[in-house]
């Protein structure tokens, strides 16, 4: 199922966070979305997931209209993981995990056996089975961040957005968890701040700053020298990736040279 | 990686929670049911279990009893019995409503009483009897003030909170910590201004609590309110799970914090409501039980909201007994008996067990 933002606007106390916005994602593809910070990322993705009404402007899961939807269907389509704190409660891992079958459950109605053996094998797919019994709260970040993903999976959505997932993480959970994206089959939307994971993790890369997409392409139509010296202010040397081809950036930091202060996008 | 675990498995590391879960309600039953019998059997006539029972049988089937015993009866049936009961349900209530305020407000300092609905029933109580105002509730005039004072409060700190931006669960504590300030306030001058010892009574008792005032009369619209309240909660168990997510996860999950953040408030408030206008603010039960359950079956709303009230009854109907026995004949406040008994019971719990909530 493809995902498409069209001519979305969020504009809230006279301010315009995210202006006329067209993106398309198309069935079963990753897409990340790249930007300095406040240029209107998790605005974009938050009318998605339905934490925010456009104020302008639709989003389609296929041909529905999420913006209208009631807030479970919605929530059947796309799953999330948003910058949310730490949760208050100590639910075990199986436990937080099974509550992405919220959506499709009326009131406290008991998990069936199909539920519960689906959580079983997420849990497993992404490797925290044997936490099973553990109190989130105990876990690593990269353990966690697992946790959310399984959750997500098992709500069965056919989109799935992600809020700057890869934070925190360190450089092996980072690598896995984008792995994981990519062979879960989903239509993906991610926020990433990582140029260079988005590009060896994404089919497109949307670009935004201040609210408008600049552009959107593949990593090596989007990735140029003057398009990230443009969008972040630093210019960065491209070069191919060695084995995949994708482009990678470096940056050069010395105190002296003049457009390269360590202004970290 | 991959460390590949069965469903049997899995079942089985989550399997002593839920039957603990099960078998903690089971005991728990059988004990509010024995505390209730010794409870109404025991005071400054003591009258022991099976007498007692046959009473209670008595009074149910329409039995006979003999002539010599009708005093004892009386004491037992007109008195005791719907003290004991009062005491069960408002135990259970503030245990209940207590997991669903903490639920609501993210909070786990908060209780029924953090969005200022007892200090509103104060006031309204207060009122009531300064003014003589609402006679035609006859001897029910007060708990009627201390109900309106109730729902106002709540009304006003729903207006207040939920303007502008949403209502944010810090909104709603911080609105809900001001009111009770200002309610507060407002009683110390209606009690400086009237300074008539029914007054200062009145206040003294809607801040500690107790069941002395208990009467069968008051138990149904009580029994109603716990009872429906609670069952409303159990069904919306998973919403609350879901709540304590936050409120971008729960949006992602389908559900819309500030909606159900509003009903919750609504729900709340008049149980609490209730239980304040018969019983006055008795703290501590809704603030420690629901922590003290978490402990025992875990965190999850559908197995807590099943636990914590039969555990708040059996908790208050033995703090009622003690607060009505160790002094006797005087009585003490139930808000002095549930905080000295529930306070080492509940540090020495933190301490034994790692108990999380809200990070470590």
């Amino acid at each position: 199922m493809d995902l498409t933002l069209d001519q979305l606007s969020v504009v809230t106390d006279g301010r315009a966070l995210v202006r006329d916005l067209s993106l398309h994602v198309g069935s079963g593809t990753v897409v990340g979305l790249v930007g300095p910070n406040g240029s209107g990322k998790s605005t974009a993705l938050r009318c998605i997931y339905r934490a925010l009404k456009p104020s302008a402007g639709t989003v389609r899961a296929g041909e529905e209209d999420l913006v209208r939807l009631p807030p479970r269907q919605g929530a059947q389509l796309v799953a999330a993981l948003a910058q949310d704190g730490a949760v208050d409660l100590d639910f075990t891992v199986a436990e937080a995990v099974a509550l992405g079958r919220a959506p499709h459950l009326r009131g406290n109605q008991a998990l069936s056996a199909r539920e519960r053996e689906l959580c079983v094998r997420a849990m497993d797919r992404l490797g925290i089975g044997h936490l099973a019994g553990r109190g989130v709260l105990t876990l690593s970040g990269g353990e966690r961040q697992r946790v959310l993903l399984a959750r997500a999976l098992v709500q069965e959505p056919r989109i799935l957005v992600l809020d700057e997932p890869t934070n925190h993480l360190d450089v092996r959970h980072q690598v896995e968890l984008l792995s994981q994206l990519r062979g879960s089959g989903l239509t993906v939307l991610v926020v990433l701040h990582d140029l260079n994971l988005a590009a060896g993790a994404c089919d497109r890369i949307g670009v935004l700053s201040a609210g408008r997409l600049v552009t959107a392409g593949t990593p090596q139509e989007v990735l140029t020298e003057d398009l990230v010296e443009d969008v972040f202010g630093v210019r960065p040397t491209v070069v191919p990736h060695p084995k995949s081809g994708v482009p990678q950036l470096l940056y050069s930091i010395h105190p002296d040279s003049e457009e390269s202060s360590p202004s970290c996008a | 990686m991959t460390a590949v675990v069965d469903a049997a498995e899995v079942a089985e590391s989550r399997a002593p929670s839920r039957t603990s879960s099960a078998v903690v309600c089971g005991v728990l039953a059988v004990a509010l049911v024995v505390s209730t019998v010794v409870a109404i059997g025991l005071g400054s006539a003591v009258v022991a279990p099976d007498d007692t029972a046959r009473y209670l049988w008595a009074a149910l089937s329409g039995g006979q009893i003999a002539g010599s015993e009708v005093t004892t009866y009386q004491i037992i049936w007109e008195i005791r019995t719907p003290r004991v009961l009062l005491a069960a349900l408002v135990g259970a209530g503030l245990s209940a409503v207590g997991v669903a305020v903490q639920a609501m407000v993210r909070n786990a300092l908060a209780d029924p009483f953090v969005l200022g609905i007892s200090s509103g029933a104060s006031v309204g109580a207060v009122a009531v009897t300064v003014t003589g105002g609402l006679a035609a509730f006859g001897i029910y005039a007060v708990s009627a003030g201390a109900f309106l004072g109730a729902l106002a409060a709540a009304v006003l700190v729903y207006a207040a909170a939920s303007g502008g931006g949403g209502m944010s669960p810090l909104r709603l504590v911080l609105t809900g910590v001001a009111m009770s300030l200002g309610f507060q306030a407002l009683m110390s001058v209606i009690v400086y201004l009237v300074p008539d010892g029914e007054a200062t009574s009145t206040v003294l008792y809607w801040t500690m609590g107790g069941f002395g005032a208990a009467t069968w009369g008051a138990l149904p619209v009580v029994a109603a309110a716990v009872v429906l309240g609670t069952a409303l909660l159990l069904r919306q168990s998973r919403t609350l799970d879901v709540l304590a997510l936050g409120d971008e996860t729960a949006a992602s999950l389908g559900i819309g914090a500030d909606r159900q953040r509003k009903l919750l408030l609504l729900l709340a408030s008049l149980v609490t409501g209730v239980m304040v206008a018969v019983s006055g603010a008795i703290g501590f039960v809704g603030l420690v039980m629901p922590h003290l359950v978490r402990m025992v079956v875990g965190a999850v709303h559908a197995r807590v909201l099943a636990v914590a009230p039969l555990a708040g009854a059996v908790f208050m109907v033995w703090a009622d007994l003690a607060a009505r026995t160790v002094v006797s004949p005087r009585e003490l406040p139930l808000g002095v008996i549930t905080a000295l008994v529930g306070v080492p019971v509940f540090l020495s719990l933190m301490r034994r067990r790692a108990y999380l909530f809200g990070g470590r």
